[in-house]
This record gives structure tokens, sequence and C-alpha cells, in this order.
């Protein structure tokens, strides 16, 4: 496994850079996870993108990096802790210093200078990207494709210039190769069919096979690049995307819809979620499916846009007056978001409710490998109990509400004749027509809120990977689930019996599964984004948190880290030790 | 064809005896059987206030929304199902307060939805409090020495935010309120017919006879010219927005007809297919 990083000025083309790396590698047959830092500045200020890329999935980040390629002496300062025997490729430009005590190689390479003789200072990427690819033995010619491949479109002289930086960052590199304390020899991958793209992606891709063709979205960052996705997606399927005024809109929008037939969705972040709380409630109260994406980040408020954190499990959950059931699924991968991408739609139109689809800020903005054959189209879709037409006597009002065994009422769709019923938030009888009396008022609650609980014979709310009898459970959901995944594998060659756990289902809650699939494990340690320990106070309300539960929160903004990860979980294991004994 | 009794519903109207409402009720569903709507191909998405209560009492797929919010609904069921007929209805306060920013994107965007606001200057369903068109100086329970706002004028807002097709009615002009709902129906993008309609409970300022007084019927006057934004923006405020008939109209593009690709088959429909080959040209970008 390598770690690659650029470093620069925000606006110097870090991005793209990285977009090569990661891609190429993906290309091929590595497996590769890359992530920004990023902030709400558009241009100017340090940022960095890092690729790893080795022979295993890889769904998580690390701190130690082996190649640094630094545009300024500032990606130094600031990075360079993270090598450790590593090598630091710098541009000369800058005049680079290796700081003392830092363990590494510094390099340096005429990158600007190269540039400039190809006549565009804009090519100090594309060498550095050249430079990167020989010093990790991955060979020039799959970047040369790659390049005519991304810049086709611009024409063969674009993509002449552009395999030319290449060349030359590759020769530069190559021929001061012996001065290298440190090479890399990654095993060579075994050839395979996969894609590069981000939890965002794989919802939108998602929802785009399982029937989604309305989106109605107001832009809010990590959310936003559903709608992007989708607008440029739509017209070739016949979907429309609206950019509304609002939230409020948005999600009323999408229910609308939802009422008229169509499998409409809206995706949005903290603020949003926070402006679409009484609607959600509408949503439930006249039995409306509607798929809302939630990509977490920083709280309350503006908090921090474009941070990391998982606070807002408790607001989809509860979120909003009075007592309105909802849905709400977990993805922790690429392939799980591609799944509940369509499996919302299905959830949402067979329980008449909204659903949830709860990502974050890491799974959402970052790329990962993913196996062509997952993103399969079609994907099933269930459209749940509709009435397309009725007999001659149509005489008799439809029951849009009638109390049935499942509790699930069969719906009609605007224009079926003789299914014209009234969809109100206001407490209705099985007519649709309002009504308080009491008894009516109880049981519309209690069809309401148990009609979802069967969901857990149709999809697993809770997975388990790993030893039944394990010393520890690592639990968590979304990125910090693949965190753990990663986690437990470290445990797992230090001697401990690690597994993980983590939701596809948190409400409503697989309380049996869970029960059962920790049942066998001596620690549970609950690892989440959050101030407040989210995800274990929904444990607490099942009365499933005993004494084997521990919780590790971070609310920084950074993500965890599988090593930060599996230390404290091995001090929380030498710790209980020294009790027992 | 749909007789008026196809879109009536069993339901005892809930307004106060009197109430402007119950006009604008009579005159929208001689509306719907003149334009030839059928109940299963109509949806009306209602507001909350007693003017949103018009949906219980009118046969036809119906969705009472949160306060302020009929408009993006509207615009969800069209997207949704362009071959239905849909009208959105709500108050004052439902439309030109907490829904105003939804008005004004509406009238923007253009989508084909008829809107009826049931404007009577008053919050009637909580109990009398200042709307936002109520006038300055008038006494409730939340402006008990008067209003000291200005009023809002929706129709002058309407017509400088771009709406094509702006109207007013007045619930007691019956033949007048059923044509302009008509027309507003017939018209390709958003119409509003604004509907002056008494609460004959918390606003005795602004009653019946007060109105067949001060109100003009724009529609018996010739030399009108309702082509122009212009005019019309000059005749509403000399007015003071007293005026009935139709205020503005021009030929439009609705704007579902304008986004790139968008199914003309409802969508409620579509089986969510698509074909392969769209699928792995889609996939590329990710290789
Ligand atoms: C979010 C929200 N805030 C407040 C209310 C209370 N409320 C119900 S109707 C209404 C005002 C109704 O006035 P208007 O829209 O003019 O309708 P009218 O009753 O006059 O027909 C208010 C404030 C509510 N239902 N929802
Ligand atoms: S309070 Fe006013 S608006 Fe409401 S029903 Fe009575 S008269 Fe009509
Ligand atoms: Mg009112």
């Amino acid at each position: 496994m390598i770690a690659w990083k650029i470093g620069g000025d925000q606006g110097e083309g870090i991005d793209s850079t990285g977009d090569i790396v990661i891609h190429v590698a993906n290309r091929l047959g590595y497996y590769v996870y890359g992530y920004k830092s990023f902030s709400s500045r558009i241009k100017g200020g340090h940022t960095h993108y890092k690729v790893r890329l080795g022979t295993h999935p890889i769904q998580a980040a690390t701190r130690h990096t082996d190649i640094l390629v630094a545009l300024n002496q500032e990606t130094i300062e600031l990075e360079g802790s993270e090598l450790q025997g590593g090598v630091i490729l710098a541009d000369s430009a800058f005049s680079p210093v290796l700081p003392p005590g830092l363990d590494a190689q510094l390099l340096a390479l005429p990158m600007t200078q190269m540039a400039k003789e190809l006549g565009s200072g804009l090519m100090r990427n594309m060498i550095a990207a050249g430079a990167s690819a020989a010093l990790m033995g991955l060979g020039i010619q799959p970047f040369y494709d790659y390049v005519a491949k991304r810049f086709g479109t611009k024409g063969a002289e674009v993509v002449k210039a552009n395999q030319m930086a290449l060349q030359r960052g590759y020769q530069a590199l190559s021929e001061s190769a012996h001065t290298l304390k440190t090479t890399w020899t990654l095993t060579p991958p075994i050839p395979a069919d996969r894609l590069v793209m981000t939890g965002n992606d794989a919802v939108a891709l998602g929802a785009l096979a399982g029937g989604c063709r309305l989106m109605c979205g107001y832009p809010i960052t990590p959310a936003t690049d559903i709608m992007e996705s989708l607008v440029k997606w739509f017209p070739s399927v016949g979907g429309a995307v609206v950019q509304m005024e609002d939230e409020l809109g948005s999600i009323t929008a999408a229910i609308g819809a939802g009422f008229a037939g169509a499998r409409a969705m809206t995706a949005t972040s903290g603020p949003g979620l926070s402006l679409m709380q009484e609607a959600i409630g509408l949503a439930a109260m006249t039995e409306t499916p509607v798929v809302i994406v939630d990509t977490q980040r920083g709280g309350p408020s503006t908090g921090m846009p474009t941070k990391q954190e998982q606070s807002d499990l408790l607001a989809m959950i509860y979120g909003g007056h009075g007592e309105a059931p909802r849905i709400v699924i977990t993805p922790s991968s690429l392939e799980e978001s591609f799944e509940d991408g369509y499996e919302a739609f299905n959830l949402a139109e067979i329980y008449q409710t909204p659903v949830f689809i709860a990502t974050d800020l890491s799974l959402a903005l970052w790329q990962q490998s993913i196996e062509r054959s997952y993103v399969q189209n079609p994907v099933p879709i269930e459209r749940g109990k509709i009435v397309k037409t009725f007999g001659s006597n149509t005489s008799e009002p439809f029951q849009r509400y009638a109390f049935t065994a499942d509790n699930i009422s069969p719906r009609t769709l605007p224009g079926t004749p003789g299914g014209q019923y009234l969809a109100t938030g206001v407490e209705h009888a099985p007519s649709g027509k309002v009504s308080e009396a009491p008894e009516n008022r109880a049981r519309m609650m209690d069809k309401r809120l148990h009609k979802i609980q069967s969901i857990h014979s149709r999809r697993q709310g809770f997975l388990v990977q790993g030893p039944a009898n394990a010393d520890l459970m690592l639990i968590g959901i979304g990125s910090t689930a693949a965190v753990n995944r990663e986690a437990a594998q470290l445990l797992q060659q230090s001697g401990i019996a690690a597994a993980v756990g983590w939701f596809r289902t948190i409400a409503p809650f697989p309380h049996e599964l869970f029960a059962s699939a920790t049942q066998g494990s001596l620690h549970i340690l609950v690892v989440e984004q959050n101030a407040t320990g989210q995800i274990a106070q929904l444990i607490q309300m099942q009365g499933l948190y005993d004494q084997r539960f521990a919780t590790l929160l971070k609310y920084d903004g950074v993500p965890f880290l599988p090593e930060d990860v599996a230390q404290y979980a091995q001090q929380l294991i030498a710790s209980s030790m020294e009790v027992t004994h | 064809m749909a007789t008026l009794q196809d879109f009536k519903t069993e339901e005892k109207s809930w307004w106060c005896p009197g109430c402007g409402d119950f006009g604008v009720l009579a005159a929208l569903q001689k509306a719907l059987v003149k334009v030839g709507a059928e109940p299963a191909t109509t949806a009306i998405i209602a507001g909350i206030g007693c003017s949103g209560k018009i949906g219980n009492y009118i046969n036809s797929y119906n969705i009472h929304v949160t306060h302020g919010r009929t408009l993006p609904a509207a615009l969800g069921v069209k997207l949704a199902n362009r071959t239905l007929r849909v009208l959105a209805v709500g108050g004052d306060g439902d439309a030109y307060a907490i829904g105003m920013g939804h008005f004004m994107h509406s009238l923007r965007r253009n989508a084909d939805i008829t809107y009826i606001v049931m404007d009577n200057h008053v919050y009637g369903l909580t109990k009398g409090q200042t709307s936002p068109t109520s006038e300055t100086g008038f006494h409730t329970k939340t402006s008990p020495q008067g209003s000291i706002e200005a009023p809002v004028h929706p129709l002058m807002l309407a017509v400088a935010g771009g709406a094509t097709f702006v109207a007013q009615g007045f619930s007691s002009w019956q033949p007048q309120l059923a044509d302009l709902i008509v027309r507003g129906m017939e018209h390709h993008g958003f119409s509003l017919i604004n509907v002056i309609s008494p609460c004959v409970t918390y606003n005795r300022v602004n009653s019946y006879d007060w109105y067949k007084k001060t109100l003009v019927n724009l529609d018996e006057d010739p030399t009108y010219d309702r082509s122009s934004r212009a005019r019309a923006l000059t005749r509403l405020e000399e007015t003071d927005e007293l005026v009935t008939g139709l205020i503005y109209q021009e030929a439009s593009t609705p704007y579902e007809e304008k986004i790139p690709g968008f199914l003309k088959t409802p969508l409620a429909h579509h089986d969510g297919h698509i074909a392969q080959e769209a699928w792995d040209a889609l996939l590329e970008q990710f290789e």
C-alpha cells in the first residue's frame, strides 16, 4: 500500500493532479481511496489531496504518507510530519528546505521551469503526476491513456501537451532515481473492472437506477453534488432537477410529487434538514413517500460546513413536532450507498412514509474504488400498494387510509378515476376526512407508527463482520463504520479478536438483531462523530446498553483514523483487564 | 363530461355563514365544469387557514399541506404528472406572509399552475390577527392600536415579479370570478387569481358593501390594455389594487416544457427503466 499526497495553494490544480493519480491507479487495478482537505474558501489557502492505493479495498484515511508532492514550503511544514522515512518531491522553484528533525528525503525537481519550457506554467501539475508515476513504479503509459481519454474532447494538441509534461516529469524522476533512499514496489494488481466515485455519486446513481426522476433541492455542502450529477444525467432519461428557493420548498415539492406518484427526492445537510422538519411530519401524516438524503456535516447552525460529523441522527429520527414515523437508513460504503440510493424509493413507496438516507461528509465526498458489477442496472423496483382501477361501481368514496392487517393502506395516484381522496396533515378518518375522534386518533397514530416495523424482515438493520465471540466489537455508521473495518484489521494483527458491527437501518431500531448480534462480544465500543453519543443514546433507549459498552466520540471535524480507533480500543481492553485481575 | 355535482363532496362546509369562501368554492366548481375538468385528473393543493378547508369540499385529488407551502407542493404534483390540472388554493397569510418566498419564485418559474388566493385581509383561522394585506391602521388582536405596517400589494408584486397571468376577482361577483378562474386554468403557465373573499367575523372594515362601492371592474373598461406590464402597474397603483378582472396576461411557455429532455408522459407511470447503453455511457465518467 502507498499513501501519496500533494499539497499546495488552493486553486493550483491540486485536485486535478489527485484526480489523475487516483483514476490511473484504479484503472490499473489498484484499490484507491482519495480525500482532500477543503475549506469554505474558494481560492487561496493551503490544501492537499491524498490518495491511498493498494491491492486490498481501502475505505478510510490514514495518518501516514509515503510520498509528498510539495508545491510550496508551507506543504512541507504542515504535512512533512506524516512522512516518517518517505520522500518529499518538491518544486525547486520555491527553494524547498527540509526542516530539521524531519525524517524524510527531499528531492527537488525544477517543475515550474520544466513547465515553462513546455510553454505553460499550468503544466506543473502534469509534471508532478509524471514524476509521481515514476516514483510509485506505475509506468507512464496508463497516464498517457487516461489523459487521452480525459482531454480527448479538448483536441489532440491539449492531449499531446499534457502527455509531454507527464513524460518530462517521469523522465526527470527516473534520472534522479538512483539518489532515492526509499523505493516502492507495489504488489502487481489483479486486473479488475472498477470505477472510482464518491458516496454522493453512488447515491445519485442508485436513485437514478431506482426510477427517481425528480430532484428538488437547494444547494448545500456536502450534498450539492447529488443535485449537480442528476441535472447532468436526467435529460437522457427524462427526469428533472428543480433548484428551489429554499429547503421548505424542496421537500414540499418532493412530497407533492410523491403524492402524485413520482419517485422524487431531495438532498441536503444540517441547516436544510432543520428547515424540512415540518414537512417531514406532513409526509408522515399524509402517508406520502419521499426520500431525503442528509449528508451530515458539522453543526449546529452553520457549524463547520466542510467538516465531517454525524450529529444529525436524532434530528432525522425524532426531529419536528409530534410523533412522525420515518425510516432512516445508513449506508457505510459505496456499495451500500448505491443500494440504499434505490432501495430508499422502494421503502418510501412500500411504507408510504419519509425515508432518510443518512450519509456523512467523508462518505459523501471522498473517492473510492467500486466494482462495476455492483452498480448494475436494472435494480429491483417495488411500488407498494397502489390501486390502479376501480370496478364500475365507484360510487363509494375511496378509503385511502383504511385500516389493514399490516397497517399499510392501498393508495391511488391522481388520474385514477374513482380514487379521489383528501390527503391532509390534519388528523383524519380512513376516508381521509378530518376527524378528531379520540378512538380514530389513537388507531391512526398506531397504524402509522407500527407499519414501518416490518422493515426488519425486509432488510438486515445491523450487519457484523468478524468473529461471533469477539474480544471487542466496534460499532458505527456511515464512514465511521468503514474506519472501524480497517481498525478491526489492525486489532486482529495484534492478536485481538475484533469484530465490526454497523447499522443499515437506524430507525426503526433493529432491536432484536442488534441484541443477538452483539451478544457474544466481550467489549463493545461505539465509535461516533458527534459530541453526545447519539448512537449510544439510541442503544440506551432500547435498554441494550450494558456494562460491556463504551463510546469513542470525536467532534473536532476531523475524521477518525483507523490507527487511532485501534489504539483506543487496545487501551480499553488493557484497562479492563487491569480491573478484572 | 363532469357536472357540478361531480365536484362536490358530502362534507358540510365549516365556514361561518356569509363567509366569502363559499363564493370562491362555488365559482371554482363552476369553472372546473366549464373547462371540462374531471375529478380524477384535477389536483387541488390547499393551504392552512379557513381558506385551506376548500379542498375538503371538492371531489378531486386533494392535498392539504403545511401553512404557506401550497406552491412547491403544486409544482411537485405538476412535474410528477403533467396531464393533471393543478390548482393551489390558500389564504392571504398563507400566500403573502409565510409563503411569500414561494409566491415570488413561482411567478418567475411559471409552471402551469393556477393559484387562487382567498384574500380576506385578515387571519381567519387563528381568530383575527393582522395579515400582510391588512390596511395600515387595521385593528386586530395583534394590532390593537391599528396596524403600523404598510400592506403588501400582491398584484403589483406579481406583475413586477414576472407573472404571466394576473387577475383579481370578488367572491360576490360569481360570473366574473368563475370566468377568471377558467381563463387562469386555460392559460399556459402560472396564473394568479387573487380573490377578495370577505371575512364576516374578523374583518368588519373590508366588508361586502365596502368592496361593492370601491371595486372597479377592469373587464368592463374597453380601453384597458392588459398586455403591458407598465400600464398594469400604473393602473394598480392608481386604484390601490381595488380592481377586478384580468389585469395582465402574456403568452408563455410553462416551466415544465422548458426542462431539457423532460418526459411528457407522467413520471408517475414511468417504470424507471434505463437502456443498458445509456447506463454504460453514464458510468464512463467514473472509469
Ligand atoms: C407554521 C405555522 N405557523 C402558524 C400556524 C397557525 N396558522 C394557521 S392558519 C394561519 C393564518 C391563516 O391566515 P390566512 O392564510 O389568511 O387564511 P384564512 O384563515 O384567513 O383563510 C396561521 C397563522 C400554522 N398552522 N403553521
Ligand atoms: S372566520 Fe372569517 S374567513 Fe374564517 S370562516 Fe369565518 S368568515 Fe370565513
Ligand atoms: Mg386570510
